[in-house]
């Protein structure tokens, strides 16, 4: 089936296939997002499920031993004060923006093929982003003073100091986590509707009612709806570039060589959504088989989704090269010898993990038999992943573990401490994510109906027979045209 | 203002409400309804039609605006605590800058101002489509179920000068409607 889709992409004849396949009516629409949740709940979550929250507990373990003993439990010392911690932080905030990217940024660009990822790329984000807070607010290590944080006055009537990037960190963060839950509830309230209409039980009626708010479909309710989302994807545009460019300024806006680059905003950004949109595939490959979406999420989608990771992960390599290209012409020994140790010295591992899951790996993306097959997509979204995490520990780490004096030159091993924080991290993603997919339907139902043929107030029921009968027996050039179907 | 304008008719019927096929149907009927000169009336599809507020005659939603002094309330608002901070509250000599670096407040100033831009459109939108409103004489209508499943309606209130209960119903069911419902309020 998935070799004769991936055919269905490339056929001259019958043109571009509609987004969605099988030209199915509005209402087996509405019933294939629904009834998963709907269902008793299968096997097959609770073995995703059990385990995800398994990998919770570690990060509660970790992080209550953590609060009682500081985080010298954590593998850092002089000269690395900042390693695992910050790296998990800058790797789940990027995640999280090819959520954004694609709720908002496609939006504006009108690419419809968005309508079935969205909704699923959104709850990523917000997950991505609670992963991310976590960071900051335990590598504090003394929690009870996290609130210094926070724009009042500490116990000594002091205030935090507004020209810092990390108080510009805290504000970009937490604000992009309020607008992005925002706009994915206000894309939520139509469809919790339609769950509040589906209901056979009291309680899910009282329940998705109570957060549809009364939502009755009107004409009139539309209209100031597509106002305000059309305006939310507007601010959220700004918004999440200025995030990962704030979350960038962290490093650039210091004095140490391998930090302080104008070149930052920009790559951290196309990092991100490279990041991102693997992580997104390598959720979508499983939802789309686990719930039976494949004509909703088609292998048009991913086909899309490799070419914007192809996209953004050249300019990641040539940010890389810039780099280079800039501490040589610099002619600044510091910034050269940090260079040349990042991609020779004793992380050169690190360095060369990254260069090829992030930089190589993704050019097989320019084949198209790559971008449209499941496996090879599957196993790419992993090793970008991996390529991606392992890029902000090689900024961090690499930067800071020789000093300018060879006497504060050291090397950073994580604890056990170190990998149960990341590994809990995944663990509160996954949980969230699978509670996500059990309760709420994952593909934004109301703005798939509108991309159907159908949706059109435009169309007549003639011209869709003419375009299945033309994609069903292909004809050659130069033969008679069809006779007409029976008019309707 | 919207938000003073009594809600609901006050009779003993809320109005009649007329399914249609399709958004096309829907569409078509919406012009006529309109051309009639009908005010208190709406549509109702599971999905926002496009074009459907032409059709309606609706006016462009006045939500921008509100997102725009929102917006700007937010922006300078964050601006005001930096520099209130900075300047009154704490005056603190950092990297021998002046108190009012102004340029190193522009990423929260910005921050802020995207903030109460989009609380300003949720809870603009919400307003002027007065929502929560988790009662209404249209969740009555067993077919107004499939609202926000697959089907297409035309509610036409009561109060409307133009409301008569007969007429109204011969010209819903001259424009095609699949089925016509008077409801009680």
């Amino acid at each position: 089936m998935a070799q004769s889709e991936a055919e269905l992409l490339d056929n001259p004849v019958a043109g571009r296939p509609t987004l969605i396949l099988r030209s199915p009516d509005f209402h087996s629409i509405t019933d294939v997002v629904a009834e998963p949740l709907e269902r008793p709940t299968p096997i097959g979550w609770w073995l995703l499920f059990i385990p995800s929250v398994g990998l919770l507990s570690l990060l509660g373990v970790a992080v209550t031993w953590l609060f009682w003993e500081g985080i010298g439990i954590w593998g850092l010392n002089q000269p690395v004060g900042w390693a695992w911690d910050i790296t998990n932080f800058v790797f789940w905030v990027g995640i999280g923006h090819a959520g954004t990217l694609i709720s908002a940024i496609l939006f504006l660009f009108r690419q419809k093929w968005r309508t079935s990822i969205n909704r699923a790329a959104e709850a990523m984000t917000i997950f991505a982003v609670m992963c991310a807070l976590t960071f900051p607010g335990i590598h504090v290590g003394r929690v009870w003073v996290a609130y210094w944080m926070f724009p009042i006055p500490n116990q000594m009537g002091m205030w935090p100091n507004f020209r810092s990037p990390l108080l510009w960190d805290v504000f970009a963060v937490s604000i992009y986590g309020t607008v992005s839950v925002l706009f994915w509830y206000v894309g939520l309230i139509p469809d919790l509707a339609t769950m509040r209409d589906r209901s056979k039980t009291p309680i899910r009626k009282f329940v998705y009612g109570l957060f549809a708010l009364g939502w009755r479909g009107s004409a009139r309710q539309w209209h100031h709806y597509e106002s305000a989302y059309l305006v939310l994807a507007a601010l959220a545009t700004p918004l999440v570039l200025s995030v990962h460019s704030i979350v960038s300024m962290d490093f650039a806006v210091s004095l140490l060589p391998g930090w302080h680059t104008t070149v930052f905003p920009p790559y951290f950004v196309a990092g991100a959504i490279f990041s991102g949109f693997a992580m997104v595939l390598t959720l979508m490959v499983i939802c789309r088989k686990a719930f039976r979406l494949e004509h909703i999420i088609t292998l048009r989608h991913f086909d899309y989704m490799a070419k914007i990771m192809l996209v953004t992960g050249t300019m990641v390599g040539y940010a890389y090269a810039t780099e280079f290209f800039t501490a040589w012409y610099s002619g600044n020994p510091y910034e050269f010898f940090t260079f040349m140790n990042r991609a020779l010295g004793p992380y050169a591992w690190a360095y060369w993990i990254m260069v090829s899951c992030n930089v190589i790996s993704p050019q097989v993306f320019w084949f198209k038999k790559a971008r449209t097959s499941i496996p090879i997509l599957f196993v790419l979204s992993i090793v970008i992943n991996i390529g991606m995490w392992f890029e902000r520990f090689v900024i961090i780490v690499t930067s800071l573990h020789r000093d300018f004096l060879p006497s504060s030159w050291g090397y950073f091993t994580p604890t056990m401490w170190d990998v149960m924080c990341l590994l809990g991290s995944f663990g509160l993603f996954f949980t969230m994510f699978c509670l996500f997919v059990r309760f709420l339907p994952m593909v934004a139902t109301a703005e798939v109906k509108t991309v159907l043929p159908q949706a059109d107030p435009h169309w007549h029921p003639g011209s869709e027979h003419q375009i299945k009968d033309h994609r069903a027996a292909p004809r050659h050039r130069g033969a008679p045209e069809p006779a007409p179907e029976g008019s309707s | 203002m919207p938000l003073l304008v009594p809600q609901l008719p006050t009779g003993s019927h809320y109005g009649i409400l007329a399914e249609f096929a399709t958004p096309a149907d829907l569409y078509h009927a919406c012009e006529r309804v309109r051309d009639e000169g009908f005010t208190r009336w709406d549509a109702h599809s599971p999905f926002p039609v496009h074009g459907l507020d032409k059709a309606m005659g609706l006016r462009r939603s006045p939500l921008p605006w509100i997102v725009l002094v929102m917006g700007l309330t937010g922006a300078a608002l964050g601006f005001a605590l930096q520099w209130w901070v900075h300047a009154k509250a704490y005056p603190l000599v950092i990297s021998g800058k002046p108190y009012v670096s102004w340029p190193a407040y522009i990423p929260v100033t910005f921050e802020v101002g995207v903030l109460f831009g989009a609380l300003g459109a949720v809870f603009g939108m919400l307003g002027l489509n007065r929502l929560p409103m988790h009662y209404h004489p249209l969740f009555r209508s067993k077919v107004f179920e499939r609202v926000t499943d697959d089907a297409f309606f035309i509610s036409i209130e009561s109060w409307d000068p133009r409301f008569d209960a007969s007429a109204t119903r011969k010209l819903l069911e001259s424009l095609g409607a699949r089925s016509v419902e008077l409801l009680e309020s």
